[in-house]
């Protein structure tokens, strides 16, 4: 399969602190990717990077084929990286409707033919971007708060909005960070089920940033584990659930917490 | 006191009110995207009445040819703001913004004393302009009614862009939430840049109504009807338009009662009284009288 990102030796330092160091990594198209490790990891920065928020130290980061190192967020989420927040940042004072018309929005505004004649920016948003916001929250299983502020949404709900508001702005890979932060068993079992369904609808690659082993495990394909801001392994889940050093590391304390 | 007198205290205070109301507008839309109070606004308001001035009386250009001329000086200097002063300074947050806005006044201010001298000028509109209607003893000259209904058309126009509008929901989600914005493809400057545009070209205008009023200009007339016309957007509610008109007609109408109905002595207290109005409406509702429980902050 087709390469899609292509991250080289990216690295992040904080004055002193080496929050991510030579971070590498190869994402096909079409993949579910997972990307674990403890608190502190760097796992966020990463994601961070990927997205544009953060300018790397050092390395490069390639998406099909273009170099996004230096680019800016709004430019890169136009090129279709597109992200969620370990906590949410919906636009809380607009329906939830308004927050995925929003993402709709992003592919609609500079493209059109008649742009040049009608100021697009000052123009009505179509009633085909509605149409395209209702079916994403439909697909997340939210229609019935469509016309409902956002921060008055279940937290559930404002989760799978956010997910809602980034599938609408076609994305071509999705970096989720800890979408299934604060759910309950059963409410994680559903989103896995639904960003499954999600990449086999639109054909994405998925970056998954997860504290829930089950929800990594279940899901992704490949994994990649961090500790202190290094991979410290990567490869198939059954093949990271065996290494030693992961075990040490992250899986063994967790085995004991639980 | 006959009812007469009243009456056409309060339609004065109509009158300031829509000058006041406008400004508002102006100032609310910058605020609600960038949680800058622009002190520079209202001196945004003093170029463009400069700008007049000269255009006809030194070219000779008829008026609304220097209108537009002056909103387009406007929106230039709006810009440069924006661009040297403010957008540098984003990321440091909305106090060093705040002090930069007031370089900017101060700037202004001296610039406009440079070029046209401190001293007080003229500003005459044609008379079609300044004729004043009787209604039943009440007057008001076609510029006010032309004010009042302006203010109203504004407000609705807005209001449709900002609920309706692709570049009026980018700047909802600007106000709301900037890293998602951004994240969401927006690009932020171009939406900042829109809302100067808008800023600025609402300031010139109301600068034309204010000087019209006034009847003269100098350097400074702008400052002070730019503070009021702040507390006119916080004491309705920042971030929301209406608010700002409302509270522009608010404070307004305070202001002429004031002025009209107190006792001599203290009637030159009316600028002090306004802030006095301000914070009482602000001890009975901290968010304004339109503003929401969470307010214009995220």
């Amino acid at each position: 399969m087709a390469e899609l990102l292509k991250v080289n030796n990216l690295s992040m330092h904080f004055r002193g602190l080496k929050a991510v160091q030579d971070f590498s990594a190869s994402l096909a198209e079409h993949g579910i990717y997972g990307l674990i490790g403890t608190n502190g990891a760097g796992k966020t920065t990463v994601i961070n990077m990927l997205s544009g928020v953060l300018k790397p130290t050092a390395g490069t980061i390639e998406f099909a084929g273009r170099d996004i190192t230096a680019m800016r967020p709004d430019r890169i989420a136009r090129l279709g990286i597109l992200r969620t927040y370990q906590n949410l940042r919906l636009f809380r004072r607009m329906t939830a409707l308004e927050n995925v018309i929003i993402g709709a929005q992003m592919h609609h505004s500079y493209s059109d033919v008649d742009a040049v004649l009608t100021l697009p920016c000052f123009r009505v948003e179509e009633d085909e971007m509605r149409r395209v916001a209702r079916e994403m929250l439909a697909l997340m299983g939210i229609e019935r708060y469509a016309d409902e502020r956002a921060n008055s949404l279940p937290y559930g709900a404002q989760r799978k909005l956010e997910i809602a508001r980034i599938l609408a702005a076609r994305p071509r890979l999705l970096l989720l960070d800890e979408p299934a932060a604060g759910m309950n068993p059963q409410e994680s079992a559903e989103l896995v089920e639904i960003i499954r369904r999600i990449r086999e609808t639109f054909g994405l690659t998925i970056l998954l940033i997860e504290h829930d082993m089950k929800v990594v495990m279940g899901l992704t394909e490949y994994i990649y584990v961090m500790a202190t801001g290094q991979i410290i392994a990567e490869g198939k889940p059954d093949e990271v659930r065996k290494d030693q050093k992961v075990i040490t590391a992250y899986l063994g304390r967790k085995r004991r917490d639980a | 006191m006959d009812t007469l007198y009243v009456l056409s205290q309060l339609v004065n205070g109509l009158k300031l009110g829509s000058v006041y109301a406008m400004v508002a507008i102006g100032y609310s839309i910058v605020y609600g995207i960038l949680r800058l109070i622009n002190f520079a606004h209202g001196d945004i308001m003093t170029v463009a009445v400069y700008t007049i001035l000269s255009l006809v009386t030194i070219f000779g250009l008829p008026l609304w040819m220097s209108i537009g001329a002056s909103v387009v000086m406007a929106v230039v200097v709006g810009l440069i703001a924006e661009r040297t002063a403010y957008r540098p300074l984003r990321a440091a947050g909305e106090e060093t913004t705040l002090v930069s806005s007031l370089a900017v006044s101060i700037f202004l201010q001296n610039l406009m004393m440079m070029i046209f001298s401190p001293q007080r000028k003229a500003f005459h509109l044609p008379e079609n302009l300044t004729f004043l209607h009787n209604f039943n003893g009440i007057r008001l000259s076609t510029m006010n009614i032309i004010t009042f209904i302006a203010v109203i058309v504004i407000l609705v126009i807005l209001t449709f862009v900002i609920k309706r509008t692709r570049v009026g929901m980018a700047m909802r989600a600007c106000s709301d939430n900037m890293d998602a914005s951004r994240l969401m493809g927006i690009n932020i400057n171009h939406v900042v840049v829109i809302a100067f545009i808008i800023g600025s070209s609402l300031a010139a205008l109301s600068g034309l109504m204010l000087a019209g009023e006034y009847k003269t200009i100098d350097p400074m007339m702008g400052f002070v009807p730019g503070l009021k016309a702040f507390c006119a957007a916080v004491l309705g509610g920042i971030g929301s338009l209406g608010g700002a008109v409302l509270g522009g007609f608010v404070l307004g109408v305070a202001e002429m009662l004031f002025a009209g109905l107190m006792p001599t002595e203290i009637t030159p207290y009316r600028d002090a009284f306004v802030f006095v109005v301000l914070i009482l409406v602000l001890m009975v509702r901290p968010n304004g009288i339109l503003g929401s429980r969470e307010g214009g902050r995220s």
